[in-house]
């Protein structure tokens, strides 16, 4: 089953347009959405729980459209953290857990404690004296602690210093052994998404110029370093991208159109993105 | 059970936990009838999809190595004599294919080939 559907998502605001989406997201997998600032991740997590209207498309969820009235049964099955958790400024964890036990029909207390624990986030402290660190911690253990089946995260790894950050990733990376269980989570951390990721979305300027498995794309794709006469006899469908200098030219290309002779270098994802991003040529 | 896959090697990674599966069970490090973990488990514990993970699988029941039973997972197969012959003798092909490649752009006739490989067998026996 497809945790996620969407067909032709499509979203204008001036200036701006999120020009038709579309993909599918197998159940059980983790996705990572990676883009600059402006591409349109938010725009397209908020989207797909339609928090905002869209202009056109269909999105279904966990199987519900997430247009018809079932869509708010399906709600208690996804978990959500936005990149600013909006709680109010009074409210300490042990309230929000009341809370959320009103909201929620599976919320769990013991589970939440556990996490609070874990994130060693204090119990009575008011929400406004947090750090943001603290906040996010807070927001992705309430997230989780109400057994959903789809967690969307948008951002929620900034703002982290890289020991939480791990941990976070590694409660995910758990969270996914059940099968029925999917991740979505934007970043522009795009080592975090190397590290956990099953499928690399990559959205630029309103377009998602990618969908792929992540592997799949590190096997695709290679590093080579040549001299501008070298780079001329290159097939130019193989050169993906150049970045050229006045000692020679690094090419991302694709590993299967390159002749033998070429000595590749492994690449990694952020290297991928940055040359796709840039639309090709760059100086070195 | 050791798998260790590297991120700067050039092999893809299901290639790695392939080759790393298939050695241990051609060297009776895991033994016929015993159960593989299950492909989530294995990639989460790896950090590696589960795409990579169940293709890798994949390709080992493809070879006969492993076999799968719906809805339980993945055991090692009996070990199949003929099967691992056949496949020793398709990787000595490539590296012969290979010495003939490098005998042939130095210049080397077959007579002094056969020396060569007479000579070293010797030297191994």
């Amino acid at each position: 089953m497809n945790a996620i559907e969407c067909h032709d998502l499509t979203k204008t605001y001036q200036g701006f347009t999120l020009d038709h989406i579309t993909f599918s997201l197998p159940a059980g997998c983790i996705l990572g959405l990676v883009g600059e600032n402006g591409a349109g991740k938010s725009t397209t997590l908020r989207l797909l729980m339609n928090a905002i209207s869209r202009d056109g498309g269909q999105v279904s969820l966990l199987g519900t459209d997430n247009q018809s009235p079932d869509f708010l049964q399906t709600k208690q099955d996804i978990g959500v953290v936005l990149d600013e958790a909006c709680l109010p400024e009074v409210i300490t964890p042990r309230e929000l857990g009341k809370l959320m036990s009103l909201t929620y029909t599976r919320w769990d207390q013991t589970q939440y404690d556990q996490y609070l624990a874990q994130f060693s986030i204090p119990r009575e402290k008011k929400f406004k004296e947090f750090s943001r660190g603290m906040k996010m911690k807070l927001a992705i253990a309430a997230a989780l602690s109400h057994h959903p089946k789809l967690l969307l995260l948008d951002e929620a790894t900034s703002g982290l210093d890289p020991m939480v950050r791990d941990e976070v990733l590694e409660v995910f990376n758990d969270f996914t052994r059940d099968e029925s269980h999917t991740v979505v989570l934007s970043s522009h951390i795009v080592s975090d998404l190397e590290k956990i990721c099953d499928y690399i979305a990559f959205l630029h300027k309103g377009k998602l110029v990618l969908f792929e498995e992540k592997d799949l794309l590190l096997e695709e794709y290679a590093l080579v370093k040549l001299s501008q006469s070298q780079l001329a006899e290159l097939d130019p469908a193989a050169v993906v991208g150049v970045k050229e200098g006045p000692y020679g030219a690094e090419a991302l290309v694709k590993r299967g159109l390159i002749p033998g002779h070429f000595v590749t270098e492994h690449t990694n994802l952020e290297d991928i993105i940055l040359f796709l991003a840039k639309d090709g040529k760059q100086n070195l | 059970m050791n798998i260790l896959i590297t991120n700067t090697s050039d092999k893809p990674i299901y290639e790695q936990i392939f080759t790393q599966l298939r050695d241990q069970i051609l060297h009776g490090a895991l033994q016929p009838g015993q159960p593989l973990p299950s492909i989530r488990s294995l990639a989460k514990d790896l950090r590696v999809s589960v795409i990579t993970t169940k293709r890798a699988y994949e390709e080992l029941e493809k070879a006969g190595y492993v076999y799968t039973v719906p809805a339980k997972g993945s055991y090692v197969a009996e070990k199949n004599t003929q099967l691992i012959r056949e496949t020793y003798l398709t990787q000595i092909e490539e590296h012969m294919n290979q010495i003939f490649a490098l005998a042939a752009s130095c210049g080397l006739g077959e007579e002094e080939l056969v020396d060569l490989l007479r000579l070293l067998y010797q030297d191994q026996h």
